[in-house]
């Protein structure tokens, strides 16, 4: 529909990041800024690689994330360790519903979903496939903007571990989940930076021509 | 940003204007990037491995009630430490039970066996002491007794109450017969010379309903002085006895009156014994007094046939020797003798000869063997060695089987081919008093007492004629005699008031009496007079009176 847009890549040129300078691009080589020395590419290297592993270390951490204590609640009375979920479950059954959703979303969907979406993105662009791109670049947007939000859990039980510490009466620490889901939401940032988002749109040309 | 459309043309900026890049050669090295997942996969792997190898086994414990047990909350506690937790509470296909399912920890797994016990931990007041306090405020949780033995068993039946003893506490279980349980109740405190050395851990009925088997745990190293001679007694609440020395009031703890208890030792006197093995049985005696005279492991049944009364003597009277209790009355019978024609009593008798043979010099060399005690025993009844029944209390009219040797008795002996042999018996002290009554009854029979009546009938007649003729005379008297006497009396009053007149001071007689008295006097002094004067001058009767010569 469009006429054939036209790319810094497709005449191979190169921007420097640091310098702004653009260059010829010297194919099968590693290029430097003629100026200022900067690594030059033209897409980010190995951007589905890069994303591609760091979903894969996501996805596994996903599962000791979720089953793995995040928090271990130890006082004079009894002592316990809470699951994600299991924290969702007390929520909901001591009448707290919208916490519990909100809990819920925040530590569960979430995260599941940008795993989810990111992995949606990387398929396709391997495929380098023009399916919905202006719809994949929102989505890729949504990812980038979301993640900084995941912590939310490590926030709460990183003030709680710091507020409730009354040695003998009540103590409570983070469990080795708190670690795996801090790792899953930091991993998948890094993932959605290493993604390139130009890579959804490269393929167009060569469907056109 | 680079890339977004632009609708100048698809000519490249001037070439002339554009530097060229620096080509530096390629490294062709694997991208670092998958060393995240890979450490991310190995941690994920590790974190598996070590949960499956850190899994210990799973369990279902069966449970009357759920009372306090909640899924995923409820811990499995081994002296306080957790071992694991219940993962699932539902109730039985029956509907009767629940069953609990529990993970336990890792390496828990020689814990579990045939013996293994679970229980729920709740608060109980039990046996003088407060057990589970701090699950009033943490919840029950289950307790563990595991065994010795592990074995793959995985489905237990766990307890209603927890166990006194526990397998991994070193000492020693022995069983105690008793006649009822007194005050005596699981967890009651076994003591040895007032220390307390164990517990009661089990009780239960016998089959038969005569009485109650108890399990008694003594503690190490206590459990040393239980030995094949010692004996049990009930220390439940105060013995008070009463003695030459007075009164004496003996208990074993403040505990044991309220919650009673068991006291153990081997018999003053006797030397320790062997330690009892695990499981040995012991007889629970009622006090201690019954408990040190009892020996009656060893028991000498005899019957002995009475021909009198046995009213007072019952089962478990004892059989006496000189003051020494022998032994005790186990059966009382009535059999009829075709023989001789008549009803006899059999009294069937257990001796202990136990009780004896301390006593005997020697003693348990000489009577060890069964020929060397028929020997002897034939040898006391030679001497006259007789059973009678005894009056043991004169109110009461108990009677009690006395061994005794009676020089007089009839010859007789032990016929040792029936079973139980039977003692010669003589008649008893009360049948010996009847007899004497009897006789003197009898005695009284023959005198003549219809005769010695009608003597003392006449005799009586007689007498009653002489009191009517008394009486007659005295009637006389009282009419004829006494009127007299009245009359008699009056005049005599009458001369005594005359006279009582006469004498009275004022009276003229009196006056004149006193007048001439006083003339009397008068004259008496005149005449003494003279004859002082007379003395003095004799001469003057004859010459006169001479004048003074003044």
């Amino acid at each position: 529909m469009k006429p054939h847009p036209a790319s810094a890549a497709a005449q191979g040129l190169l921007n420097c990041h640091s310098c702004g300078l653009l260059s010829k691009n010297v194919p099968n080589a590693s290029d430097r800024c003629p100026r200022c020395g900067t690594h030059l590419h033209m897409r980010k290297p190995n951007s589905l690689t890069r994303t591609w592993a760091l979903l894969i270390a996501a996805f596994i951490l996903y599962i000791p994330a979720n089953l793995l204590p995040v928090m271990h609640t130890a006082s004079i009375i009894y002592e316990e360790d809470d699951t994600i979920m299991s924290g969702v479950i007390y929520l909901w059954t001591s009448g707290s519903w919208p916490l519990a959703i909100l809990v819920f979303c925040a530590s569960v969907t979430v995260p599941l979903a940008k795993l989810i979406a990111l992995t949606i993105l990387a398929i396709t662009a391997q495929r380098k496939s023009t399916w919905r791109q202006q719809e994949r670049t929102k989505l890729y947007r949504m990812v980038e903007f979301v993640g900084r939000w995941s912590m939310l859990d490590i926030f709460v039980v990183a003030l709680m571990v710091g507020l409730v510490h009354f040695q003998s009466l009540a103590t409570i620490s983070a469990g080795p989940g708190a670690l795996a889901f801090a790792s899953v939401v930091v991993i998948t940032m890094f993932a959605a930076m290493s993604f390139d988002p130009r890579l959804i749109w490269d393929p167009e040309p060569k469907d056109d021509d | 940003m680079t890339d977004h459309p632009q609708n100048t043309p698809p000519q490249s900026p001037d070439e002339e204007q554009v530097p060229t890049a620096k080509a530096v050669p390629k490294r062709r090295l694997p991208s670092l990037i998958w060393l995240i997942p890979i450490v991310a996969a190995l941690a994920g792997g590790w974190i598996a491995v070590h949960a499956y190898l850190q899994r210990g086994p799973t369990i279902t414990i069966t449970f009357e009630t759920a009372d306090g047990i909640e899924a995923g909350k409820t811990k499995i506690k081994y002296k306080d430490v957790d071992i694991g937790s219940v993962t699932g509470v539902v109730l039985t296909d029956d509907r009767q039970h629940i069953k609990v399912t529990a993970q336990l920890a890792h390496a828990t797994d020689d814990l579990l066996g045939d013996k293994t016990r679970f229980w729920v931990v709740r608060p109980r007041i039990s046996g003088g002491s407060v057990s589970g306090l701090g699950t009033l405020l943490s919840g029950a949780y289950i307790g563990i007794d595991p065994t010795r033995q592990a074995s793959s068993k995985r489905d237990f039946t766990g307890l209603e109450q927890a166990p006194i003893v526990t397998t991994r506490q070193a000492g020693r279980e022995f069983v105690l017969h008793a006649q009822d349980m007194g005050s005596i109740d699981v967890g009651a405190p076994l003591f040895f010379r007032r220390v307390q050395v164990g517990e009661v851990s089990a009780y239960k009925l016998d089959k038969d309903g005569k009485g109650i088997t108890m399990k008694a745990f003594v503690h190490a190293p206590y459990d040393q002085y239980v030995t094949t001679n010692t004996r049990f007694w009930h220390a439940s609440g105060v013995d008070v006895t009463l003695d030459a020395n007075g009164l004496k009031i003996d208990t074993q703890s403040l505990a044991s009156i309220a919650i009673g208890g068991i006291a153990f030792q081997a018999p003053p006197g006797q030397d320790m014994a062997e330690a009892a093995p695990a499981d040995t049985q012991f007889t629970l005696a009622s006090d201690r007094i019954t408990a040190m005279t009892e020996a009656d492991r060893e028991r000498a049944p005899f019957v002995l046939y009475f021909r009198e009364s046995l009213r007072g003597l019952s089962i478990g009277a004892p059989v006496d020797f000189r003051g020494i209790n022998i032994g005790e009355v186990k059966a009382i019978n009535f059999e009829f003798s075709k023989e001789e024609h008549s009803l006899l009593m059999p009294v069937t008798i257990d001796l202990y000869p136990e009780r004896l043979r301390g006593r005997l010099k020697g003693g348990d060399e000489v009577v060890k063997t069964d020929t060397m005690r028929i020997k002897i025993l034939n040898t006391m009844v030679e001497h006259g060695l007789r059973a009678q029944l005894r009056t043991g209390n004169l109110i009461t009219g108990q009677l009690y089987v006395a061994l005794d040797f009676v020089p007089t008795a009839a010859k007789a002996s032990i016929d040792w081919k029936q079973f139980p042999p039977s003692l010669p018996t003589i008649n008893g002290s009360l049948t010996q008093l009847q007899d004497t009554a009897l006789s003197i009854a009898k005695k009284l029979d023959s005198l003549p007492i219809e005769a010695m009546g009608d003597h003392a009938d006449e005799a009586l007649r007689n007498l009653n004629v002489v009191l009517d003729n008394s009486n007659a005379l005295i009637n006389r008297l009282k009419n004829e005699v006494a009127p007299e006497a009245q009359n008699t009396l009056k005049q005599a009053q009458e001369a005594i008031n005359q006279a009582k007149q006469t004498l009275s001071p004022d009276a003229p007689v009196q006056q004149n009496m006193n007048d001439t008295l006083q003339e009397v006097a008068k004259a008496a002094q005149a005449f003494r007079d003279l004859s002082d004067y007379l003395s003095r001058h004799p001469d003057a009767l004859l010459r006169g009176q001479k004048e003074d010569a003044k």
